[in-house]
């Protein structure tokens, strides 16, 4: 039973560092702005606002983590968020519908939404980026046509309490709801069959189909709730502006695609993970935050969205061939 | 350059090392003008090595390569395979199915072409109309090579390789290989290719004819080359030879006992573990199978036979067109099988192709290996962080995969280790249905011998096994009996004590026709 020494044994301590790597430039950072701002970024009311503005952010993120498990992309998150904000909007101001009613219907043309994203992807064989990508667009036209391209404002406030209304330690609710939803992606991918389903389905489809499990249906469940999570993104997006504008969602999806690859290299590095997607998303507010405070204008959103997306994109590449190499012996 | 007197191609004292294995031995090969030359010799016998060789894809580590007459440097380059008219059609045809068959006509053209001047695309379809109608083949030239036959398409393979090999006398030059380009085609069709073959030998090329198939060889070539153990044994001509000489040469004598003889064949019970009736599906015509359980069979024959996916069809994994699979009385039908309702009926499957079909190589051993028992955690939280490391390490101890640690990247094992793995991950269901595929390729001795007790051990507990492999010491050692597959169905069975790497050796080499068939291997079962 002795173990042959000239195997590569598990690199504990590099994947440590590696795993550690960005929630440790996480908190140089912020100690970094802390100490620059003590006035401004060191308040209570900077940091709850961090915390709870980024809810929709880290909601979309999620909402990628699942698709992408799968090795799915899904590009129409965005435009669903919007169309979901837009659909509760309509119906609550336009129509006079109680919130409640307008939610459901919201997130359920969400879900429709999944599910055409879905057939098309699973039935018809098609590479998911093109399809999301087309399917995204015809949901930012349809979102135009029904506000005649306008924001509908006045959304019922018991919405807006619900989701930055209501405090705990000084932090809107919805910064709770995008934890909530962290830990319930986080036990489905790491504890339950599902998750290892859909982690066999992204890295060995061949595999996942020989194993038994039915491929086709694990890939439409991931698309279907990641449409799902968008729309309830665009529900906390309609909570917190109280308002529902037509052309917010396109600027989201870039962020969110930026902190769900950075969040690919953190906590379980090389797997798309819930509390990578959230260390991502925080890491990315903080800088943005902390370097608007010092006076960058806001064009330095963009340079560190993008710039992230490239690098985090890049060192999991590296990460990968690393592991291809390691991988060297199997013959 | 050409000068009619010299052949095409005369190797001298090629010898190729890989590793500690000599696969190659002071080869010596010429082929002349104008002639077919039949290169013969069993799987692992360094023909694909020489192959690969003339091809540019190894460096011999000694000897000489003369084409024309002319040395050249090795490896080969594509220069020198151009300048001197080589060229080959490999058993894949390298065809592109989307494209027309003019495109694919000219498309090793598109490297070398003319850049952005315009192709002058009435030019292109004369030559081609004109190369087709010299070698008798009537295809429209902006049909779909997707909506062609099989034997069209290997023609046309064919027509594309010689019309580079053509001369400014019209005539042909050159060395044309064909590797194994039968394989894929039903027996009647084969005659026309032969005929095609004739026709470019006839027209001054050589041909170095690769193939499995005896009868075809000795139909249509002058020469035949045979290859054992990666020595040439001979180079005679056809017409000299008998089918007999033939085999002799190919398997040698005295032929390798290396097994030890098999499990004798358990008692026929009322009803069988595995019934297969009439399946049909891709190269599979026509198959019967019973397998009692304990029993183990064996599924071999040529490329293109069909023995290769008869397990891929039992599973789910390949569409069947029609037939039935019971197990254990419980009937599926076989065109609605999928792996899910596989595995439910207790049928296992390990492919052959480990990194794609058989595992994702970059995630943990564990996870691998618990795919099939995720659920065995019980309650909500199914098998995973610890206790799903403890579950696989359980399994990797039980069936001995070194190192036994789930947490290692299923890739960096071994080949040996990484198959005893996916064991593990099937066996641990309790499977009624085993299902194997060249089980043993890539796998060092040892494990190889381990792999073979396990298999048996799963037997003994009343599964039973189905080994498709071209591995004959292989199938020797694992099975009761075995069947051989020709051209979609079985044509010949051994069992019992005639399961030896030489009764089987016997078996693939027979005459296709079943009186002779039979004979060498009830020869077998009698001593």
């Amino acid at each position: 039973m002795a173990v042959a020494p000239t195997l590569p044994r598990p690199r504990r301590w590099t994947s440590r560092i590696e795993a550690g790597a960005l929630p440790v430039a996480w908190l140089v950072i912020f100690v970094v702005f802390a100490v620059l701002l003590p006035d401004t970024f060191l308040s209570t009311a900077s940091i709850a606002n961090i915390l709870g503005s980024q809810a929709v952010p880290l909601v979309l993120t999620l909402s990628l983590v699942l698709p992408l498990v799968c090795g799915d992309y899904d590009m129409s998150v965005a435009s669903v968020a919007t169309l979901t904000a837009m659909v509760i909007g309509i119906l609550n101001v336009n129509h006079g519908w109680s919130i409640g009613a307008a939610i459901v219907a919201g997130l359920v043309v969400a879900l429709v939404a999944g599910l055409v994203n879905g057939a098309v992807i699973v039935f018809f064989g098609v590479d998911s980026l093109i399809v999301t990508l087309g399917t995204g667009t015809v949901i930012q036209g349809l979102v135009l046509w029904i506000s005649n391209s306008t924001t509908i404002s006045g959304i019922s406030s018991s919405l807006v309490d619900l989701v930055i209304g209501y405090k705990l330690l000084s932090v809107p609710a919805a910064f709770y709801y995008g934890l909530v939803l962290c830990l319930v992606l986080w036990y489905l991918l790491q504890h339950t069959a599902l998750g290892m389903r859909m982690l066999f389905v992204g890295r060995g489809r061949d595999v996942a189909r020989l194993s038994g499990i039915r491929v086709g249906r694990v890939r439409m469940g991931a698309l279907v709730g990641s449409a799902g999570l968008a729309g309830v993104a665009g529900t906390l997006y309609a909570g917190t502006t109280g308002s529902a504008d037509p052309s917010s969602g396109t600027s989201f999806l870039l962020p969110a695609f930026a902190a769900v690859f950075l969040g690919a290299t953190t906590v379980i590095p090389g797997r798309f993970n819930a509390w990578g997607a959230f260390i991502a998303v925080y890491f990315l507010a903080t800088g943005i935050t902390g370097l608007q405070l010092l006076g960058a204008e806001s064009f330095v959103q963009q340079l560190f969205y993008g710039g992230a997306l490239v690098i985090a994109v890049s060192l999991a590449q590296l990460a990968r061939r690393r592991e291809a190499r390691s991988g060297g012996t199997a013959s | 350059m050409t000068d009619p007197a010299q052949p095409v191609l005369r190797m001298t004292g090629v010898g190729k090392t890989f590793g500690l294995t000599r696969v190659l031995r002071d080869v010596d090969l010429t082929v002349r003008r104008g002639e077919v030359h039949g290169l013969l010799g069993q799987n692992g016998s360094g023909k694909s090595t020489l192959i690969k060789v003339l091809a540019g894809f190894h460096t011999p580590d000694e000897g000489t390569v003369e084409l024309d007459g002319t040395p050249v440097e090795l490896p080969l380059s594509a220069a020198d395979r151009r300048d001197h008219r080589l060229r080959f059609v490999h058993q894949d045809l390298a065809l592109l199915p989307s494209l027309t068959v003019l495109e694919n006509l000219m498309a090793d053209d598109v490297a070398t072409g003319s850049g952005i001047r315009p192709r002058r695309k009435r030019a292109e379809l004369a030559r081609a109309t004109a190369l087709f109608e010299r070698f008798g083949i009537s295809l429209r030239a902006d049909t779909l090579v997707r909506d062609i036959s099989r034997l069209e398409r290997a023609k046309l393979a064919i027509a594309r390789a010689v019309s580079h090999l053509d001369a400014e006398d019209s005539g042909v030059r050159g060395l044309l290989v064909l590797d194994e380009p039968t394989a894929f085609l039903p027996h009647a069709e084969v005659a026309e290719l032969i005929a095609l073959m004739r026709t470019v030998a006839a027209q001054g090329a050589g041909v170095l004819f690769v193939s499995h198939d005896l009868d075809e060889v000795l139909t249509v070539t002058d020469r035949v080359s045979v290859l054992r153990d990666g020595e040439l044994v001979g180079s005679e001509d056809t017409a000299s030879l008998a089918r007999e000489g033939l085999v002799r040469m190919i398997v040698g004598r005295p032929v390798s006992t290396l097994s030890a003889g098999s499990a004798p064949v358990p008692a026929v019970r009322e009803r069988p573990r595995l019934q297969v009736t009439a399946l049909r599906g891709r190269a599979v015509e026509h198959l019967d199978l019973s397998v009692q359980p304990g029993e183990v069979v064996g599924v071999t024959g040529v490329i293109g036979s069909g023995f290769d996916e008869v397990n891929q069809l039992l599973f789910g994994a390949l569409q069947a067109t029609s037939g039935s699979v019971a197990v254990d009385g419980l009937e599926l039908e076989a065109r609605r099988l999928s792996p899910s309702k596989a595995i439910r009926a207790g049928i296992a499957y390990l492919p052959s192709d480990r990194a794609v079909e058989g595992s994702a190589p970059a995630l943990t051993v564990g996870e691998n290996v618990a795919l099939l028992s995720l659920r065995q955690g019980g309650g909500p939280f199914a098998l995973t962080g610890r206790k799903l490391e403890r579950h696989a390490g359980k399994l990797l101890r039980d069936l001995d995969v070194r190192p036994p640690q789930p947490a290692l990247a299923y890739a960096s094992l071994s080949g040996g280790n990484q198959q005893k793995a996916m064991l593990a991950k099937w066996l641990v269901t309790g499977p009624k249905v085993l299902l194997l595929s060249e089980p043993t390729q890539g796998v060092d001795v040892g494990a190889r011998e381990q792999i073979f007790n396990l298999v048996a051990e799963a037997a003994r507990q009343g599964c039973a096994v189905v080994c498709s492999s071209s591995d004959l010491d292989q199938l020797a050692q694992l099975c009761n009996r075995v069947l051989l597959m020709r051209r979609g169905v079985v044509s010949d069975e051994v069992h019992g004590r005639a399961v030896t790497k030489a009764g089987l050796t016997d078996m693939l080499f027979a005459d296709a026709d079943a009186d002779a068939v039979t004979r060498p291997h009830r020869a077998a079962s009698d001593a």
